[in-house]
């Protein structure tokens, strides 16, 4: 087969699985089957993934000018394909008690993960901006999809306000480099950016509102306004998905723009990273201290890790870019865990999401298992050994110290402990026995039910076994390192 | 594999009494007291088939890396030069041995202290347990840290879970979040630390570990060496607790089930005292000698500190946790006066105090089992009342405050003595602590137990029990091991001779002065 076809694969095969579940909602209309159809393209994708992977032997692939299959853009595809079908396999069970039509979020989904690969594989500042455009866009539909709600149209809009406005800024940053640089492709951008200076004010400038759009969809402080509230109005599946797979994909053009490689940073743009990786995680982790909505709290945990994960961009050097293929791996197996048992909590979906702190007191004594998951997840969020997050964070430490960035290092140590606190108030209302007496809480499992559960426990394995014995992490963070 | 088996003994026990719980609902006790005393039997194994005294144990020596008894390596993660490398030397094996006899206490403490979910409280228990051995052997400073760290959960889940919320108001989840956060914070110094050590090596030689053997003689510069030393030292002060930053440990106490005050005081706390002598001090010598003047003097606080607001305490049990704090003072006093005298006090006391602590807080629990309240307010003529609890109390009040003839009096003596060669007005200061624990130890004994009979003891009067078998056999077992380390301390002694003395070597023969040309990370 034609190697460029075989690169391109993964975004053929979810192409096809989008038009798919399409052209399945156009025949009939069932919840199962388009979530089914879905499930086996997702998987289908994943799978030729890792053929290419295995075919190419990592070496970079550009399918036109517009395209680069690079080891990083497969192990960034790998990521998302593996969290996608982890938010999927939640909808089923979530989404049957939804009363309006269930069947066009697999839709959305869809398209957002095509997205995120299109963004993880670009190479080309057009594919750049339509792989950004294909992930936000319906999340804008995904975000206010449980329209009988009250935040959810306010929370849609604001998704679509801000993040158009975000792609706008970033578009006109292109637009400046490109006046100044006259080329387009990320490598030249990302040339172009290095060498930005108060001698290159259009360049700079360029730089700078660049940084803006996407710390916007990273949501670093100060771009993070939007985040809790959008994270809050969302369903349950989408609000997992939020965090972890449209971040990974703009984490990986950030990755491709912003850092320096081998070759050495502008100082203007790391003292700017810095600043914003500070910023996300102590201000991520102080207001998360007082929030009693869990959906809240997790949103500004979101930007507190990725206020950690930051640190790696400003820092020069493969050793970097492996500690964030680390953190990255173990950050969204923890999301997907956490976000997996709330889902789970509050499936079949209601009028509410169980979100509130207080609907998780003493869920060890109603649910123990998904109570024991929660509980290894959120300590794997606040980084404590035996569970991957340790793993996550002792890489980005490990850089820092190398590199020398006490400041770096002293904010993570900070926000750390910070967090502590604020995951140790939702494992203490999960353990607190109100009720001695209490019932476990029967639920009528169904097929739907044990895929959820099913993932949750992999997930919890997953978490347990990178905790304990991290080697393969560092092996695999490696791929996207390479150049 | 023996040393593996110590760690991994408890670790399968408590799985297996968590679930053992849907058998029978007394079977987790049985399973983790069985675990706990095969655990206990393979330590004293150990002591008793091993050989402990050739020189250079457990630390550098003149003659190359340091010499274990048994040692035990595995690969765990190549990728950061990182190894499942335990070592046993003299100085692990006695505090092993200490922490499974306490374990075996704890769990019989809380025979009755734990009615309900018993399988998930022995869990937490046996795994807190085989972190704080883990601890005491590993020698890779990743897995140090790993095992540091794991010790912190179940600890939390034993507060937060089967704690009681204290009068004062403070809720036990507020206590057990306090240490959680305590102790995590200051971890992730020392991580820091252990980080910078790694690269500070690796920029030297290039070659990414984190084993002990390597790291020991790395040279760097005197601000590095500082700083360094500072991330492993203040993770060990909180943990010891160096006043001032001993705030978790009353609130910790307080609200801790009984079992888990026994677990606290007399194995958690010597983690920290461990960590300072194998680590610590051994990796950073210069900035170790520089600081230990300072150190010493934050001991004496902390042995006035802690006797003062002991006596002052209504909380017999808060009052035994402040004691807790002036006799870890003098572990701190002893491990950076660094005589051999000094050294052995500080082994002693170790080992005397966790036995004491532990009796102590044990005979909180079952007064407080016979009169719900803790407040010595509410106390009173005990004595009258029952033939058997209140002589165990007035004798480990007696051992507490260091009469001769018992083990804390043969620590403390070692470490006054050995303190006064190098620095007397230290040790001058720091007996005066010896008189502030007569005073607070009586006036618990005056207060509980003498005195006409009134409060809780007068109400409680028709339901009382005395001491079962079982609480009997335990006090005696802790006061015959008390009264033996006392009289005949020989055989600690000796297993911790040769570790002792290679250590003191650090100060006596400081290395060559820190190069000033050392490598900045």
């Amino acid at each position: 087969m034609n190697e460029q076809v075989l690169a391109l694969m993964p975004l053929l095969v979810t192409t096809a699985t989008v038009v798919g579940s399409m052209f399945v909602i156009a025949v009939r209309r069932d919840h199962d089957l388009t979530g089914g159809v879905t499930i086996v393209g997702m998987n289908l994708a994943l799978l030729s993934v890792l053929v290419s992977w295995i075919a190419t032997d990592g070496h970079a692939i550009a399918v036109t000018g517009l395209m680069l299959v690079d080891s990083t853009a497969q192990f960034a595809m790998v990521l998302v394909l593996v969290t996608t079908l982890g938010v999927l396999t939640l909808c089923p069970a979530y989404f049957n008690g939804y009363r309006g039509h269930r069947e066009e979020l697999y839709l959305l989904l869809g398209v957002g993960t095509l997205g995120a690969l299109t963004l993880a594989c670009a190479s080309h500042a057009a594919t750049l901006l339509l792989g950004l455009e294909l992930l936000s866009l319906p999340m804008v539909g995904a975000v206010a999809y449980a329209i009988d709600r009250p935040r959810s149209i306010e929370g849609g809009v604001k998704y679509l306000i801000l993040s158009a406005g975000a792609s706008a800024t970033l578009l006109f940053g292109l637009a400046l480099i490109y006046a100044e640089t006259g080329a387009l492709d990320l490598a030249s951008l990302a040339g172009a950016i290095a060498s930005a200076g108060l001698g290159s004010p259009l360049v700079t400038v360029g730089a700078a509102m660049l940084l803006a759009g996407l710390a916007f969809k990273l949501s670093f402080v100060p771009f993070h306004q939007w985040t809790p509230d959008v994270y809050e109005a969302a369903p349950l599946p989408v609000t997992a998905y939020l965090p972890t797979v449209v971040k990974v994909g703009a984490f990986v053009v950030a990755l491709r723009l912003l850092h320096a490689g081998v070759s050495s940073a502008s100082p203007l743009i790391v003292s700017a990273i810095i600043g914003l990786a500070l910023a996300s995680m102590l201000v991520g982790s102080l207001l998360a201290l007082r929030q009693s909505n869990l959906k809240r709290l997790l949103a500004y945990s979101s930007i507190a890790n990725f206020g950690y994960l930051a640190v790696v961009l400003a820092l020069p050097g493969v050793e970097a870019v492996r500690a964030a293929g680390v953190f990255l791996v173990s950050y969204l197996i923890t999301s997907l865990g956490v976000f997996g048992v709330m889902t789970m909590v509050s499936s079949p979906m209601g009028r509410h999401d169980h979100e509130d702190i207080d609907e998780y007191r003493s869920l060890l004594w109603h649910r123990p298992y998904l109570a024991a998951i929660l509980i290894a997840m959120l300590l794997s969020l606040a980084g404590i050994p035996l569970t991957a997050g340790f793993v996550g964070k002792l890489a980005v430490i490990g850089v820092g110290v190398q590199a020398a960035q006490w400041w770096l290092v002293a904010g993570v140590v900070v926000a750390s402990a910070i967090g502590i606190y604020y995951y140790l108030r939702v494992i203490n209302a999960v353990i607190r026995n109100v009720d001695p007496d209490a019932e476990r809480v029967a639920v009528a499992v169904t097929w739907v039910y044990r895929a959820s559960a099913t993932m949750l426990l992999l997930a919890t394995l997953v978490t347990i076994w990178l905790g304990v014995y991290p080697q393969p992490l560092f092996v695999f963070g490696r791929y996207l390192a390479f150049p | 594999m023996t040393l593996v088996w110590l760690i991994l003994i408890p670790l399968i026990g408590g799985l297996l009494s968590w679930r053992g719980e849907r058998m029978a609902p007394a079977a987790p006790r049985w399973i983790a007291l069985v675990s706990m005393l095969v655990a206990l039997a393979l330590s004293l194994w150990v002591w008793a088939t091993k050989d402990f005294s050739f020189t250079g144990a457990g630390f550098s020596s003149v003659a190359g890396p340091p010499n274990w008894t048994i040692e035990f390596r595995a690969t765990w993660i190549p990728a950061l030069g990182a190894s499942f490398h335990l070592g046993l030397d003299g100085l692990s094996m006695l505090l092993i041995v200490l922490t499974n006899l306490l374990g075996v206490m704890a769990v019989l403490a809380s025979w009755r202290d734990i009615d309900r979910d018993a399988g998930f409280f022995h869990l937490n228990l046996l795994w807190n347990l085989g972190g704080v051995v883990g601890v005491f052997l590993a020698v890779d400073l990743l897995l140090f840290f790993f095992l540091w760290e794991v010790m912190l959960v179940p600890m939390y889940m034993l507060i937060a879970l089967w704690g009681s919320d204290a009068p004062n108001g403070k809720t036990r989840s507020y206590a057990a979040t306090k240490f959680f956060i305590y102790t995590q914070a200051s971890g992730l110094l020392m991580l820091v630390s252990i980080l910078g050590l790694a690269f500070v090596h690796y920029n030297a030689t290039g070659i990414v570990t984190f084993d002990y053997h390597d790291l020991l003689g790395t040279t760097m510069s005197a601000p590095v060496e500082w700083l360094l030393m500072l991330g492993f030292f203040l993770a060990f002060a909180v943990k010891m607790p160096v006043v001032p930053l001993h705030g978790w440990l009353p609130d910790a106490h307080t609200n801790a089930p009984v079992g888990g005050s026994v677990d606290l005081a007399g194995i958690l706390l010597k983690t920290a005292a461990y960590g300072l002598l194998r680590f610590g001090i051994p990796l950073f010598p210069h900035a170790s000698i520089e600081i230990a003047p300072i150190a010493m003097w934050l001991g004496v606080a902390g042995v006035a500190y802690g006797a003062v607001i002991a006596f002052s305490q209504t909380d017999i049990k808060r009052l035994v946790a402040y004691t807790s704090i002036s006799h870890m003072g003098f572990v701190v006093i002893g491990i950076y006066a660094g005589t051999e005298a000094a050294l052995m006090g500080v082994v002693v006391q170790m080992i005397a105090h966790g036995l004491s602590a532990g009796a102590l807080f044990i005979l909180c629990g079952e007064i407080h089992e016979r009169l719900q309240t803790r407040d010595l307010r509410e106390m009173g003529g005990l004595w009258t009342r029952l033939p058997y609890l209140p002589p165990f109390l007035l004798f480990f009040a007696l051992a507490s405050l260091g009469l001769p003839g018992l083990g804390n009096f043969v620590g403390e003596f070692l470490i006054l003595t050995g303190t006064f060669v190098v620095a007397p007005w230290v040790a001058v200061v720091a007996s005066t602590g010896l008189i502030f624990a007569v005073v607070y130890a009586l006036i618990m004994v005056q207060r509980a137990l003498q005195g006409p009979v009134r409060g809780a003891v007068a109400d409680a009067a028709l339901k009382f029990a005395d001491l079962t078998r079982r609480e009997l056999a335990m006090m005696f077992a802790l006061v015959i091991l008390l009264v033996g380390l006392g009289l005949y301390p020989q055989p600690v002694i000796d297993a911790v001779r040769a570790p002792v003395q290679a250590f003191g070597a650090i100060y006596t023969f400081p290395a060559a002065a820190p190069t000033a040309a050392g490598v900045a990370p």
